[in-house]
């Protein structure tokens, strides 16, 4: 009896490593950190690189962001984002005039290039910031992007 | 259901360029439509796996645009080699799509 509900725990705790292991190694989240909320619904820049640990990121030179100067439709701003930091492993970027500015971050892994070409929402004309962290350290650069609405200034 | 991905994934040299277009609304949750706002729905973020093994990677925001479309490099890539990504949403969704590499110039 003592032996049958001993195996019983035994097979109970097995049961619950695995289920520990399987979330791990092959949940969505595998080896990411879930979806910064707090970053996320961060009201200012500052706020949302304090959110995500991002702190003394130093200016660089060696990132580079490519946006047009002034845009038309701020629905579908084209921008593409490059470090030539050796080594950068994520870059962020911040839209530091949109309700919510940090837009998301993008990792590098297995031979990927520190690259990404998106299209983003930009409300009105504002910095654009982005973020590289290479070698346990953080790096910025910043791009102004004018939207004009309507067609009419701004 | 959400539409398939657009994935194409071109070799140059030795690195595959790879360009992704979802079919997605990407609602910021901040737009009003006939006197109420529309909640928000938008995709939380994605992983593109090369052969089984992720490559790229993102968490983003609403400010991304409608219909997403991003592009990204890995290098080392050959042609025939599989390209899988996935997306999820705030709302639990998921899709996932896959191409393989073709050899460009």
């Amino acid at each position: 009896m003592r032996e049958t509900r001993r195996s019983v725990v035994r097979a109970g705790a097995a049961l619950g490593l695995l289920a520990v292991l399987g979330s791990t190694l092959f949940g969505p989240g595998r080896a990411r950190a879930a979806w910064n909320t707090d970053a996320f619904e961060a009201k200012s820049a500052e706020a949302a690189m304090r959110a995500l640990g991002i702190t003394h990121a130093e200016e660089s030179k060696d990132i580079v962001i490519v946006a047009e100067d002034i845009t038309l439709n701020g629905a579908a701003v084209p921008i593409d984002i490059t470090s030539n930091i050796p080594g950068t492993t994520r870059i962020s970027l911040f839209i530091e005039k949109n309700p919510f500015p940090y837009a998301g971050t993008f990792e590098f892994a297995a031979g990927a290039v520190p690259f990404v070409h998106l299209r983003a929402k930009i409300g009105r004309s504002t910095p654009v910031r982005v973020v590289a962290a290479a070698g346990g350290r953080f790096y910025m650069a910043a791009k102004e992007v004018k939207v004009t609405i309507g067609g009419c200034g701004g | 259901m959400a539409e398939p991905m657009k994935i194409r994934a071109t070799l140059r040299g030795d690195v595959a360029e790879v360009r992704v277009l979802m079919a997605h609304p990407m609602e910021t949750g901040l737009r009003r439509a006939g006197g109420s706002v529309v909640p928000p729905h938008f995709i939380q973020n994605f992983t593109a796996q090369l052969n089984g093994r992720t490559v790229f990677s993102a968490d983003i925001s609403q400010a991304i645009s409608r219909d997403p479309l991003f592009a990204f490099k890995v290098k080392g890539a050959k042609a025939d080699d599989k390209i899988v990504i996935t997306w999820k949403d705030n709302k639990g969704e998921t899709r996932t799509d896959e191409t393989t590499v073709r050899g460009g110039s």
